[in-house]
């Protein structure tokens, strides 16, 4: 058995149009790296220069949100479902809400970290 | 060009008066492939701030897998500025990740009148359209069966010209 990806409009252009496509990983990292080899360019619209998942997209394993089970360290099932989306946000002033962003990952992650 | 039920864009707006001074945010589901807007569905504002505004992430994948297997996609998707006119900040036009998507802002910075524009927002790239308000000729609780085209007087909302 196989993890089953469930591909956004925006990045089905790296999947040939296909909504769903299938890959192998223990972890969500290793999962993103199996599907880059074959849709080479999707890892780098899901994952920043420095290793962690974009802020633009939201991932799922099952029912859970990925950022609440150690994001790209998420560890995976044969059977397992990914889903991605793109993250719904914006707002009136873009410093302040980068400023936003910028803490709210942050403490997103420490919470992961702490436990 | 956007065209919208009447009672849609009111229950939008409602959405947004109720949520003043935070920004309000939700969807528009319709048929996949209509490009016509039938099922409205207001989010939680996650931020529950005045000048941001986040699905919740699960409310999100709730919604966007019903939507799914209804065969809908997110027509429009909608937030209001409470303070500022309604065009996309560059945080929006950064987040923004549905192409085929209608990006809908509603300004309530004003009491008594609402400033409500229409844009598409693909790959950075923005574009205002007219906004086209339809009448339904048909019980506003119908709503999600209504289809266009059964000679509803219309209003025009014309770009403003940016």
């Amino acid at each position: 058995m196989a993890i089953e990806i469930r591909i956004p409009t925006i990045l089905r252009s790296y999947t040939g149009g296909a909504k769903v496509v299938e890959g192998a990983g223990d972890t969500l990292g290793d999962l993103l790296t199996d599907l880059d080899s074959r849709h080479a360019g999707l890892k780098a619209r899901l994952v920043t220069d420095a290793n962690a998942l974009h802020r633009f997209v939201n991932v799922y394993v099952n029912d859970e949100d990925v950022r609440f089970l150690g994001a790209l360290d998420a560890k995976l099932n044969d059977g397992d479902s990914v889903t991605i989306l793109p993250a719904v946000a914006g707002g009136a002033f873009g410093f302040a809400a980068a400023a936003a962003i910028a803490s709210h990952g942050a403490s997103r992650r420490a919470a992961v970290v702490a436990r | 060009m956007l065209s919208i039920d009447r009672s849609i864009v009111e229950a939008i707006v409602a959405h947004a008066r109720r949520d003043h001074p935070d920004e309000a945010c939700g969807v528009v589901a319709g048929p996949a492939g209509s490009d016509t807007p039938t099922r409205h569905i207001p989010m939680d504002n996650a931020a529950r701030s005045m000048t941001f505004y986040e699905f919740d992430s699960m409310e999100q994948l709730r919604v966007w897998r019903e939507m799914d297997d209804r065969d809908e996609e997110p027509v429009v998707i909608y937030h209001s500025h409470t303070a500022t006119e309604a065009y996309p900040s560059r945080t929006d036009i950064a987040f923004a990740g549905e192409p085929g998507a209608h990006y809908l802002l509603v300004s309530t910075r004003e009491s008594d009148t609402e400033e409500i524009r229409s844009f598409r927002i693909v790959d950075g790239v923005v574009a205002e359209e007219p906004v086209r308000i339809v009448d339904a000729a048909v019980d506003p609780h119908a709503v999600q069966s209504y289809m266009f085209g059964q000679s509803p007087a219309t209003v025009d909302y014309e770009c403003s010209g940016r």
